[in-house]
């Protein structure tokens, strides 16, 4: 029989680690091998995955003693170049169930800095398929993440914490498909070449936009970003004369006054007078007239608006956290009264099924 | 009472009425349904709102089968019977094209109205007082033009809801106020073009309706309510007035949803008019009143 194992979670996020340290901790695919390598057979951490992303450096494993998971720490902080005191400051250390529920926690974006997040939840995919590949990934881990991608999406699905957009580019994009419906007959007209301007358009973009144009004072800037974009370039004197061929348009320039006059917008209506227009005003001083909004079928949205209705998506979201939470512990003990006593008998070496099909690696 | 012809074989031994008021219980349950899950700020299911329409809509198709074998032929012989028979026509089409569109809300919506004209005909007795049986003599056609111009006022009823919905949506949009239960409504565009598909659908089949009854009227003039006719002919021409206008650009989305909502109610009001005129052959209507 082997020894006594335990399922354990040791790392540090942004709730300790300042971006300095996180920085520091930062794990790049070729130094999580190095660390395997390092670490080895003997080294008693029998399974290992390891969860590196800008807010936080988490591993999670199944050891063979607390001397094992203590050797883990001493290898990290000698790789990194890192100070074991320094690390010790912001480390946090889970097991068993515990350990479970910090894991669920974070992929269903309950631990992230912008609640109910996306991305995290690809992150977490990541680090298990990094671990199959890796030979990190055992029968308990197995278990573990594939039981935590069905129990982040119960809790993504029926709970609020993913619903809504909190980034104004996001928030852009479904303002545009509550008008539209869908973007894939859609075409964007994106008025300068601020950051924030280029960002709502990419938006635009993954979300199946039609097309995108771009209009900037210098034509050569318009040019050179919509190449970055993939998109067609405008001369910007040309913008409010085809506003009518447009069906969302997005206004970034630093220009002293309104780009866009509500006469412009209504000769643009007189052309489509079937279908909406949607103005996403995102520059300051505004680019498109706020008058333009008293037409009938048009729609007009600036930094402002569009930043109150992410604010208050977020805070629903953070209003649904306590309910997931519930959720997290629920699924967690029930996930380790499968796994703990078996992990406790046999130190997890044999596969745990707890009755159920054994899903494919990578199943999630 | 009336009401007394049953289903003796398979079916429990209900009179039209009392199916009629469960299938208003079907109609009503869906309504709550949808109502409770807006109160809990989530999307109603989908599937138990199809499956709560569609027993209403089955429970009053077999209330309306039993009520047209009493008077041998279309029930559309009082106020109740048009009311009951417009809300079985909106549910009856939501229930084709509910599942194809994926309109979220419009179950719910079509659930309100099915279960007010339903139950607003049910609990005022005077509308369903006197029944005429053979209100449409032999003539199948005549019956046909009747059928087809009700149903069309459900495909209207229909498209009032969806209107109603569009310009809901359109304020959300306006005013900024995009959360709560106004993020599960339909895009607007969504929206209006289903307006303008069932706006289309619904003239089309007045206009049958219509070119029907003239057919056969115009030869008996004399027969024929003036009332009546104008009411018919006034709801007709203004729902192919506002399809015109709207195809030719000449009606803005806004406007056509207020006129949509307007004209619903308008044709609602005819019904009066169009049953009170009723002069049913003398040899083949003779009419029931009830005790």
């Amino acid at each position: 029989m082997s020894d006594p194992a335990t399922l354990f979670m040791l790392g540090a996020s942004h709730h300790s680690a300042p971006l300095a340290l996180r920085e520091k901790l930062a794990l790049t695919p070729d130094k999580i091998a190095t660390l395997r390598a390092r670490l080895g057979p003997a080294a008693g951490v029998r399974e290992l995955a390891v969860l590196s992303t800008c807010n936080r450096v988490e591993f999670y494993g199944v050891a063979g003693s607390p001397e094992a998971v203590m050797r883990l720490e001493r290898e990290f902080c000698a790789l990194q170049g890192v100070a074991a005191k320094e690390f010790a400051g912001a480390r946090r250390h889970a097991a068993g169930g515990d350990a479970i529920a910090h894991l669920l926690a974070v992929a269903a974006g309950l631990d992230s800095q912008l609640v109910g997040e996306n991305e995290i939840f690809g992150q977490v995919k990541d680090t298990y398929a990094e671990a199959v590949t890796g030979g990190g990934a055992g029968p308990v881990l197995h278990r573990v993440f594939q039981k935590i991608f069905q129990h982040a999406k119960h809790i993504r699905t029926h709970t609020g914490v993913a619903e809504g957009a909190v980034s104004v580019a996001n928030v852009a994009v479904e303002l545009a498909l509550n008008i539209f419906g869908k973007l894939d007959t859609t075409r964007v007209l994106l008025l300068g070449a601020g950051e924030i301007g280029e960002k709502t358009a990419k938006a635009f973009q993954s979300r199946g936009a039609a097309g995108l144009t771009v209009a900037s004072r210098t034509l050569g800037r318009a040019m050179e970003l919509a190449d970055t974009l993939g998109a067609l370039a405008m001369p910007f004197w040309l913008a409010p004369v085809k506003l009518g061929e447009f069906d969302i348009v997005v206004g970034s320039t630093a220009a002293p006054e309104a780009v866009v006059t509500r006469t412009a917008a209504a000769a643009a209506m007189r052309r489509r007078p079937a279908q909406p227009l949607f103005f996403i005003d995102l520059a300051l001083p505004r680019d498109i007239e706020p008058a333009a909004a008293e037409l009938e079928n048009v729609f007009l949205y600036n930094l402002d608006d569009l930043a109150k209705i992410a604010a208050k998506n977020l805070a629903a979201r953070e209003t649904e956290v306590a309910r997931a939470r519930l959720v997290v512990t629920e699924k967690s003990a029930q996930l380790w009264r499968q796994i703990g006593p078996r992990l406790a008998a046999d130190g997890g070496d044999a596969p745990i099924t707890t009755g159920e099909a054994t899903r494919p690696p990578l199943a999630g | 009472m009336h009401g007394q012809t049953r289903w003796s074989l398979f079916m429990p031994n209900l009179t039209d009425r009392q199916w009629l008021w469960f299938a208003a219980a079907g109609y009503l349950a869906g309504f709550a349904l949808g109502t409770a899950a807006l109160l809990r700020g989530r999307r109603h299911s989908r599937v138990a709102m199809l499956a709560t329409l569609a027993a209403g809509f089955a429970l009053q198709t077999l209330g309306l089968a039993l009520r047209g074998r009493m008077v041998k032929g279309c029930p559309l012989g009082n106020t109740f019977e048009l009311f009951q028979f417009t809300a079985w026509s909106s549910a009856s089409l939501f229930l084709v094209i509910g599942p194809t569109f994926r309109v979220s809300l419009l179950g719910y919506f079509t659930a309100m109205l099915a279960a007010v004209l339903t139950l607003v005909s049910l609990v005022i007795p005077a509308w369903d007082s006197a029944l005429r049986t053979h209100v449409f003599g032999a003539n199948p056609w005549i019956e046909l033009h009747a059928a087809l111009a009700v149903f069309s006022y459900g495909v209207f009823g229909l498209l009032a809801l969806t209107s109603a919905m569009f310009l809901l949506r359109n304020y959300s949009l306006k005013s900024k106020h995009v959360g709560g239960w106004f993020s599960f409504l339909p895009s607007i565009l969504d929206l209006d073009h289903i307006g303008v598909r069932l706006l289309g659908v619904g003239v089309a089949l007045l206009t049958v309706s219509v070119a029907l009854g003239a057919v056969y009227w115009l030869p008996h003039f004399e027969t024929v309510d003036t009332l009546k006719v104008l009411a018919t002919v006034a709801v007709w021409l203004a729902y192919v007035a506002a399809l015109g206008l709207r195809l030719g650009g000449a009606l803005p989305a806004r406007r056509l949803a207020w006129a949509c909502v307007a004209l619903f109610g308008a044709a609602l009001l005819s019904l009066a008019p169009v049953n009170s005129s009723r002069h049913p052959p003398a040899s083949a209507a003779p009419e029931v009143r009830a005790p």
